[in-house]
């Protein structure tokens, strides 16, 4: 894998918090136009490798590069979903106006949201089924519904490679199999998306590329290679009765080798 | 009448009136972003942690000059948010405890060095202690002045910065993803907010200062669901309520002009928490008492249903005690039973023998339906 078809490569990456180690020396090369999930046990350090990943937090140790470059030279390409509960969903705003705040980097310092951001939203929105709601008052909106705005504000970024921090926590399963649709479609245009995912069992039906994440990354490849019984239990650790069952419900369902 | 007559063409009053107007204007309209970060207690901590500095502007200046005492409370108040950070960035303390700590340590340092500045043999010093309270009645053209310019950069830069502070406020991360420098952001907007403050002490105080800030937008949002209306009534509920005080302490009542003002502030927000479409108390209680109202008749008419397909023969009556049975705890079945019959979904066949009518046996099958099928908020499902 040369450099040009890198969506991502993050290299040595160790983020500490007070000392304690959350991510230790990470190494990850996600090629360009997967869908890739990241998945591992609670504080395994998931968020951390996105905020990371994105400049939010500041490693101690290590690099990233996106296609190629740093994320201050990418950030027009890179679009960002956090994670639902990050924001107080009480604010005194509209559906289309959490919208257009994705258009805002590219706007640039000073300059309003016009007509072109307007339309922009209008169409993500539509996209995500939710143009019905766009003058809505954002405290109107369900647990699916805000989710959804959260993926139309990174749609209108017209970004090439995305993060996306838990988008299937608390959604429901309409929500969660838009969602997913919306999700293949950025792959079929060549878009990377990258995930973290909470639910083992449909990893290998909506993705095709997984990381094992805690604390150091215990595998990142396509999920049939991977996304194997012994790296799961190698990634969640001591629950090995849970990891077993999961496991071999995994392999029952989809075939997998242990 | 004569208060409004003054009002207009009284010189002092105007000035003073004037003066507040833009007090309330400024910190209702920065307030707004506080209050909706979450920073009400700033406000607060901001307020306290001048004394020292005006007063330490005085004591080195020897002057009472409205821009050097801000200065120096702009200086003590910022010196205190650098404070706070700095606590909860290094430590693990919280911000809450925080705020405390900066709060308290300041304003202390403030009462101490205006106890000092007392003793200093100088005939000026009186009056510093109306920074405790506020006294709008000393304030003379110069202060107005002062106070305008620096209200109309402040707004200035809000405006301009509009949609730079909005994303700031409502989502911090993802702004500083978008390659906003929020640090910077966030600086700026608390600047912005010590100025807002700042410029009230002299009118307000710096004990009751903290309500101008959070007080006009914690009303303005009850009211709209939009930032910029919510702004906009925020600093009007912040001029009347600064006009108003300086109107009632003119009277000579000897009431100060900060908790005047303080007070009238306060009716603006009960009133807006009572009676707020959507977000008022009041509204909330009708809505309520509709629901329950409706619920209960839904229940009346499907327990009716439940009944008539219980026995084959649809005009067999049933009696109000078997709906009541039915309908343990809840009650008001017979008034239900009667706006059931004004609406033309029941019947009344006989002495105490109630029956569905077809309409009302349709209404019943469709509620029913809609209970078995999708989740369906109960607000969404009508009886008409």
């Amino acid at each position: 894998m040369d450099s040009k078809t890198k969506a991502l490569e993050v290299t040595d990456l160790t983020v500490a918090y007070q000392r304690k180690p959350v991510l230790w020396d990470i190494d990850l090369d996600v090629p360009s136009g997967v869908l890739m999930a990241i998945v591992g046990p609670n504080g395994a350090g998931k968020t951390t490798l996105i905020k990371t990943i994105l400049g939010l937090l500041k490693p101690a140790a290590g690099h990233v590069l996106i296609h190629g470059k740093s994320y201050i030279e990418q950030r027009q390409i890179v679009g960002y979903v956090p994670q639902r509960g990050s924001v107080d969903w009480d604010f005194p705003t509209s559906v289309l106006d959490v919208v257009m705040m994705g258009r805002y980097g590219e706007l640039g310092w000073f300059k309003r949201p016009g007509r072109r951001e307007r339309d922009l939203a209008h169409d993500a929105l539509t996209k995500v089924g939710m143009a019905d709601y766009a003058d809505r008052q954002i405290s109107q909106l369900s647990g699916g519904q805000q989710q959804r705005v959260f993926l139309a504000r990174a749609l209108v970024q017209d970004a090439q490679i995305y993060f996306m921090d838990e988008p299937f926590q608390g959604v429901d399963a309409t929500t969660e199999r838009a969602i997913v649709t919306l999700l293949q479609e950025l792959r079929a245009a060549g878009k990377t998306v990258i995930v973290v995912h909470h639910d083992l069992q449909t990893v290998p039906e909506y993705f095709d590329w997984v990381t094992l994440l805690n604390v150091r990354c215990i595998a990142s490849g396509p999920v049939s290679q991977v996304f194997t019984d012994d790296n799961l239990r190698s990634t969640y650790g001591g629950r090995v009765g849970f990891l077993s069952r999961n496991g071999t419900a995994t392999e029952v369902a989809y075939g997998h080798p242990v | 009448m004569d208060i409004l007559y003054s009002l207009f063409f009284d010189y002092t009053l105007r000035t003073v009136a004037i003066g507040t107007a833009i007090i309330g204007i400024v910190s209702g309209a920065l307030g707004c972003f506080a209050l909706l970060r979450k920073q009400s207690l700033l406000g607060d901590a901001i307020s306290h942690a001048t004394l020292p500095g005006v007063v330490i502007a005085f004591l080195l200046t020897g002057s009472k000059a409205p821009l050097v005492l801000i200065i120096g409370g702009i200086i003590a108040g910022w010196l205190a948010t650098l404070l706070v950070t700095t606590i909860v960035r290094h430590t693990r303390i919280k911000e809450d405890s925080a705020l405390g700590i900066a709060l308290s340590v300041f304003f202390g340092f403030g009462l101490v060095m205006l106890a000092f500045s007392q003793t200093v043999p100088n005939a000026n010093q009186a009056g510093l202690n109306r920074f405790l309270f506020g006294q709008a009645a000393a304030i003379i053209e110069r202060d107005v002045i002062t106070m305008g310019v620096l209200g109309f950069i402040t707004l200035g830069l809000m405006t301009l910065f509009w949609k730079e502070f909005k994303i700031l406020s409502f989502d911090p991360e993802y702004a500083a993803s978008l390659g906003f420098p929020v640090r910077w952001l966030d600086i700026l907007l608390t600047t912005l907010l010590v100025v807002a403050i700042v410029i009230g002490l002299q009118a307000v105080g710096v004990i009751l200062m903290s309500a101008m800030v959070v007080a006009p937008a914690a009303a303005a949002r009850q009211w709209t669901n939009r930032l910029g209306l919510m702004v906009g009534l925020a600093a009007l509920f912040g001029a009347m309520s600064g006009v108003g005080g300086a109107m009632v302490s003119s009277l000579g009542s000897g009431l100060g002009t900060g908790p005047v003002i303080v007070l009238i502030i306060s009716v603006i927000v009960v009133v807006s928490m009572l009676l707020a479409p959507n977000r008022g108390l009041v509204w909330n209680w009708i809505r309520q008492q509709r629901n329950r109202h409706r619920l209960r008749l839904e229940t009346v008419l499907s327990d009716l249903y439940i009944l008539s397909q219980q026995h084959q023969d649809p005009s067999h009556g049933h009696s109000i005690e078997i709906l009541r049975a039915m309908n343990v705890g809840r009650g008001g079945v017979e008034h239900s039973l009667h706006i059931l019959l004004e609406k033309g979904y029941v019947q009344e066949i006989g002495p105490d023998s109630w029956v569905l009518t077809p309409r009302g046996l349709a209404e019943a099958k469709r509620l029913l339906q809609d209970m078995n099928g999708l989740p369906q908020p109960l607000q969404e499902v009508t009886v008409s």
